[in-house]
């Protein structure tokens, strides 16, 4: 066996890419409750893909068949049903864990120099994330699907000079249609998994390169040379990073984190599954009950909403009277959160050393992002649309008020090393 | 391609309109693992419901295993002839004709349990009452201007609508008040069941899997306290 794995290393430098991303990869000890999202995020999009396969083994997309195949996935195929709650459920608990992920960055202050990049690979999978969900969302072909694919298709509509030509682009037809369909599958199945997939990669290689971030925003990797070897961290780790750096309160990846995430996935799995078993429609945000008969270009469900996920960003959209404003402030919405790491101008990383003003407007923009999204999913009203705006003006504001007062904040001293 | 866009355009501002006053259900207590109701339902479905509205995702075959109904049987007492046990469950009812006869075609009910809910079914079957300006004499307080007329008026009896919106009986029917709803509540179960057939098994799996889930936690706690006792 030995034999056999040094003819590998030989040409293959496996054990020493498992040494460097996992068993001698530094992480520092003091990872709470939120550093459990992206390991969890992981593990839902392994399940997306492997039961997105076996689903398309049974569906059919096209205008005629989709909707039937569906049902026949829950009832003729042998656990089929188990294969679809598992997807759909795990759709939107992928955006569950990945809202959680990408607020546990902005609290520690994760996107800031020098892992900017990491933050952008994040923001591209959360881009790309939203048009997969967006596409698998029309699949089901159930009349949800239908209108919310023609809302938010038509907002294209909106851009001036091209954007009729351009609708009838993207849907492949004047109506959608099951051209429209098959397009989306392709994009749903191939495209855009592969994308992920190669921007997740990219995403851990950023994130190994310039090292975890923690509660604490200060860094393990001290200068060569600074610091006495008995107040060093008495673990092995890869030359690549000790060659560089004398490095203090870290522990490997594997099995310290391995088997400590292990309890994480296993607790989100009892989650998972009590929703999936339980209440797979997830109170009807999940699996909407329109969605429950097949798509009709001729009848408009009563109140279309996009998914849930979709909320906080419709929202915006919403309020802004004006069709194509609304339809910039819901990209600006996105836009402004890849320029997070501009935007903030200070040096300290977590929100336990920064100021108290940077405290409030972090649980400002914590709620008026959740009462976005809240409201993205209820029928629209004078007080809902008052609601809206100031929760659009309270999302922007955040970012405006961070590049202001960052740039002169009365920070406390950060610890040298790791805390708890 | 113009009238289109016009069409959406003037779509959109509607997707913000409420989705109007909740109705008030009554609730159905329907009990999905009562087979006997749910093989009243099916045959009350069969005799007055199948004329119009299919079944289309529904076998007869599954139909009568997960009933509790031999194939046998259900070949010789619940089908149609000439069907296969195989088939789903449909009429011959020609839609182009269903939607000159009714304004539009009767929708297929499979998954009608979860598109609406148990409750409506089992609230809108019970709220006709006479509308002589309705096409069919009827109409609904859960489902306004509804195009189907009431077939199950032979049971239930006429009823009337005041001016307060308060349902009454004008002229018996077949059946008692109390046996009326138990029918309906039966109907209801049976298209609870043909919604999501897999309903009870993936509830019961449900607990196998989170019991097994429970026990592994803690064991993968416990091997987590062990690796972590290095950590200082």
């Amino acid at each position: 066996m030995n034999s056999f794995m040094a003819w590998i290393e030989q040409r293959l430098p496996f054990m020493d890419s498992m040494n460097k991303h996992a068993m001698q990869y530094p992480a520092p000890k003091n990872f709470n409750f939120w550093y459990v999202f992206g390991v969890l995020a992981s593990v839902i999009l392994v399940n997306q893909i492997v039961t997105g396969i076996w689903l398309t083994m049974n569906y059919e997309p096209s205008g005629e068949g989709a909707f039937a195949s569906v049902e026949y996935i829950m009832r003729d195929v042998d656990y089929g049903w188990l294969l679809r709650y598992m997807h759909s459920t795990g759709a939107s608990a992928f955006f569950i864990v990945i809202y959680l992920h990408m607020f546990r960055g902005v609290i520690y202050g994760s996107y800031q120099k020098p892992r900017e990049l990491l933050w952008i690979f994040g923001m591209l999978i959360y881009l790309v994330l939203m048009a997969e969900a967006f596409m698998g969302y029309l699949l089901p072909w159930g009349n949800m699907s239908y209108w919310g694919a023609q809302v938010i298709i038509s907002l294209f509509g909106a851009i001036p000079v091209i954007g009729e030509e351009l609708t009838i682009w993207i849907k492949g037809d004047y109506v959608i249609s099951g051209a429209t369909l098959n397009r989306f599958f392709a994009l749903h199945v191939v495209a855009l998994p592969l994308v992920l997939v190669v921007l997740v990669f990219l995403h851990i290689l950023a994130l190994h390169e310039v090292g975890s971030n923690n509660p604490d925003g200060n860094d393990i990797k001290k200068p060569k040379g600074s610091v006495p070897l008995e107040e060093q961290s008495k673990f092995e780790f890869h030359e690549q990073y000790t060659k560089k750096y004398d490095i203090v309160d870290a522990i490997p990846f594997h099995p310290y984190y391995t088997v400590k995430d292990l309890v994480a996935i296993v607790i989100f799995l009892i989650l998972f599954s009590w929703v999936m078993f339980f209440a797979p429609e997830g109170g009807g945000y999940f699996l909407e009950g329109p969605n429950f008969t097949p798509a009709n270009g001729l009848k408009t469900p009563e109140h279309i909403a996009p998914v849930w996920y979709f909320g906080p960003f419709y929202t915006v959209l919403r309020v802004i009277p004006d069709k194509l404003i609304g339809m910039i402030g819901m990209f600006a919405a996105i836009g402004m959160l890849f320029a997070l790491p501009w935007f903030d101008r200070g040096i300290v990383r977590s929100f336990r050393y920064r100021s108290k003003l940077h405290l409030f407007n972090l649980a400002q923009f914590a709620i008026c992002f959740i009462a976005l999204g809240v409201l993205g999913t209820m029928a629209a009203s004078e007080l809902a649309n008052l609601a809206g705006r100031i929760a659009t003006f309270g999302y922007f504001g955040f970012f405006v008020a961070l590049w202001i007062y960052s740039k002169d904040e009365k920070t406390k001293p950060v610890p040298e090393r790791v805390t708890g | 391609m113009r009238k289109f866009i016009l069409i959406l355009l003037a779509v959109l501002p509607t997707l913000a309109i409420a989705s109007g006053p909740k109705l008030d259900l009554d609730s159905a207590g329907n009990d999905l693992a009562d087979k006997e109701s749910l093989k009243r339902g099916f045959e009350s479905y069969l005799n007055y419901c199948l004329g119009c509205h299919q079944l289309q995702y529904q076998r007869y075959n599954r139909t009568f295993t997960d009933l509790g109904i031999s194939e046998a049987e259900g070949v010789e007492k619940w089908m149609p002839t000439g069907e296969k046990p195989g088939d789903h469950i449909t009429n011959t009812m020609p839609a182009k004709d269903a939607a000159a006869w009714f304004g539009s075609t009767p929708p297929d009910l499979t998954l009608e349990a979860r598109f609406r809910s148990p409750d409506y079914i089992y609230t809108y079957l019970r709220s006709f009452y006479v509308d002589e300006s309705r096409p069919f004499g009827v109409n609904n307080t859960v489902f306004a201007d509804v195009g189907m007329p009431h077939v199950l008026q032979g049971l239930q009896g006429v009823r009337t609508k005041d001016e307060h919106g308060v349902l009454s009986e004008a002229k018996g029917g077949s059946m008692t008040e109390e046996e009326y709803d138990a029918f309906v509540r039966d109907l209801t179960n049976f298209l609870e069941y043909t919604a999501e057939p897999n309903k009870l098994e993936r509830e019961s799996m449900g607990y196998w899997v989170i019991g097994f889930l429970f026990i592994f936690l803690i064991f993968a706690y416990l091997l987590k306290k062990e690796y972590w006792r290095d950590v200082h």
